[in-house]
């Protein structure tokens, strides 16, 4: 009885999706659609507090007011975005801190990219542009996800997202009309960045173990290999228009399709990275351990003085 | 000096004194012990180097010689910064940089109440804007300073410290020359005199509630203004200038 009866919500609940009705926290769901979001809202929400750090590391080194304060705010929204992302976790019925602990101990991923380091300040030009890009791509189609806080909350993540990527973009065409050491540090930041930012959409298709059930599920409308190829396709006229070269000999515009063929990603690095291998995994895990290990007695005093006051305020009343 | 060197130089003061807390704010950004602080240290910072930038460039047009708000934040040898010792002091921990910021946003609340009617327009609308940040910023470094001071033994111990280090500052916020002289005699600028009892009982109302004191020895330290600062500032501003120092002449 129990069984059928799961069957039936099973099939109600797909029946939802398919009819694009938005799930909301207290409808049912499958407890593995619950699990793969909460895996993938946090993993975001965690990329979006990782990825603070390699742009925090030009903060103090921006070079004039406005970029500063430019390079200040975004960060900031990325704070935001980490926020909001992990009450969309919560709304699944995880906690927040136990989210983080998971990131803490390795257990749980973020996205590889800022597992890459930051080495010029080109380098904030390539993140707007190529990383931000990238992750629109990713993103825009969440904006339809299945599961109504997760689309809600990405788009307005979306919206600040694209205005990052303007700001990279502008960073790097500023870059472009400057001095022959300008136009070298932005080509040599380019061919850092490329090859990583074409990683960020994941495994080939055929290699990827979660994209048919979460397509069936609506959390995602695209597959891996088709997202990157919209990039490529996007990106690589812009790079042509402020005269930058991309770093792949394999590029080319095929005539038959309308897309650009591109070379093989090294996947090797690819899984290195993934595995916790790449330049500053180690790093940036430990920089975002360090600031919660740093803040425990702060968060301590915090909760000390609130329970103080409330104490207070029932012998006032 | 004249009425547009004294104004020339009070503007570089402040401009200088919110360039430098904001870096040092900015230091924080993804390292803070909260998210919800992280967002809040990076707005303040945000709000600090806003202002630096409209008190730079109505100094650069004061001065009349050609340079940018740029030129003036990077490109000056040390000796040429003004900024109170307060501002450089590094950010050590949480309760230390809420510290250094509570005796600044003080200052700069009851500062720039009187700076919003100043005779110079331009000074009173950028007081204007101003003001109603440095109200939020007093509200949450206030607030922090009687959690930590009021929290735990472990915070009080060292939020305390942190008051008892940097109190030393405290007066230097006050330092007045011709400079002063002449700008209040114009009514462009308060007379910072005027309200150094109120200001010191502001902060002792609140470190009292925080259950925090300031110490007894007390001895004052000055030399920003004048363009001598402490060790901290150099390194400072080795990053701070960094890329207009090592690219000289370029656009970003």
């Amino acid at each position: 009885m129990e069984k059928d009866n799961l069957e039936v919500l099973d099939r109600n609940f797909q029946d939802k999706v398919d009819r694009e009705i938005k799930i909301e926290p207290k409808d049912y769901m499958p407890d593995a659609y619950r699990k793969t979001l909460i895996r993938q809202i946090s993993q975001h929400a965690h990329s979006e507090i990782v990825g603070q750090l390699p742009e925090a590391n030009w903060v103090t080194r921006a070079p004039n007011l406005r970029r500063k304060a430019v390079l200040l705010a975004k960060i900031q929204d990325e704070a935001g975005h980490g926020l909001y992302l992990y009450s969309a976790v919560e709304t699944l019925g995880a906690d927040r801190e136990d989210t983080i602990d998971d990131l803490h101990s390795g257990k749980a991923k973020y996205s590889s990219i800022f597992n890459y380091p930051t080495l010029s300040w080109a380098d904030m030009g390539m993140i707007g542009w190529l990383v931000d890009g990238a992750a629109i791509m990713n993103q825009v189609p969440l904006c339809r996800c299945s599961y109504g806080p997760y689309a809600r909350a990405m788009v307005r993540v979306c919206k600040e997202e694209s205005f990052h990527q303007r700001q990279g973009f502008e960073i790097v065409v500023q870059l472009m009309k400057g001095t022959k050491e300008q136009k070298e540090m932005a080509q040599e930041s380019l061919n850092r960045w490329w090859w990583p930012a074409l990683m960020m959409f994941g495994p080939n298709d055929a290699d990827s173990k979660h994209t048919a059930q979460s397509m069936k599920w609506k959390i995602k409308r695209h597959t891996n290999d088709e997202l990157r190829q919209m990039f490529v396709d996007v990106t690589v006229p812009q790079a042509e228009q402020i005269g930058l070269k991309i770093p792949d000999k394999d590029l080319k515009f095929n005539e038959e399709t309308g897309h650009y063929d591109f070379g093989e990603i090294d996947w090797d690095e690819f899984w290195q990275v993934v595995k916790g291998h790449g330049p500053c995994n180690t790093e940036r895990v430990a920089a975002r351990r360090k600031a919660k290990e740093d803040g425990m007695w702060v968060r301590e005093a915090a909760n000390a003085y609130a329970e103080k006051r409330a104490k207070r305020n029932k012998k006032a009343s | 000096m004249t009425k547009q060197e004294a104004l020339f130089e009070f503007l570089l003061r402040k401009a200088d004194d919110s360039l430098i807390i904001g870096h040092r704010l900015s230091e924080w950004c993804g390292h803070g012990p909260i998210l919800e602080e992280d967002i809040a240290l990076t707005n303040i910072a945000l709000d600090l180097i806003g202002q630096a930038t409209e008190l730079y460039k109505y100094a650069a047009k004061v001065e009349d010689k050609g340079r940018t708000e740029d030129d003036l934040a990077f490109l000056r040898l040390e000796r040429e910064y003004k900024n109170v010792l307060l501002v450089e002091q590094p950010n050590g921990d949480f309760g230390k940089t809420i510290v250094r910021q509570f005796f600044f946003d003080h200052f700069e609340h009851l500062f720039y109440e009187g700076l919003v009617n100043s005779k110079d327009e331009r000074i009173a609308a950028i007081a204007t804007k101003t003001i109603k940040e440095i109200k939020y910023h007093l509200r949450h470094s206030s607030e922090w300073v009687i959690r930590l001071g009021d929290g735990t033994e472990e915070s009080h111990e060292r939020v305390q410290e942190s008051v008892t280090a940097l109190s030393r500052f405290i007066d230097e916020m006050f330092y007045q020359n011709d400079v002063d002289e002449i700008l209040i005699k114009e009514g462009i600028i308060p007379d910072v005199k005027l309200f150094k009892d109120e200001f010191y009982k502001n902060i002792e109302a609140i470190l009292e509630e925080a259950t925090l004191k300031l110490p007894a020895e007390n001895y004052q330290m000055s030399g920003g203004r004048k363009g001598v600062h402490t060790e901290h500032l150099g390194y400072l501003l080795a990053e701070l200038q960094y890329m207009q120092r090592t690219y000289p002449g370029m656009e970003w």
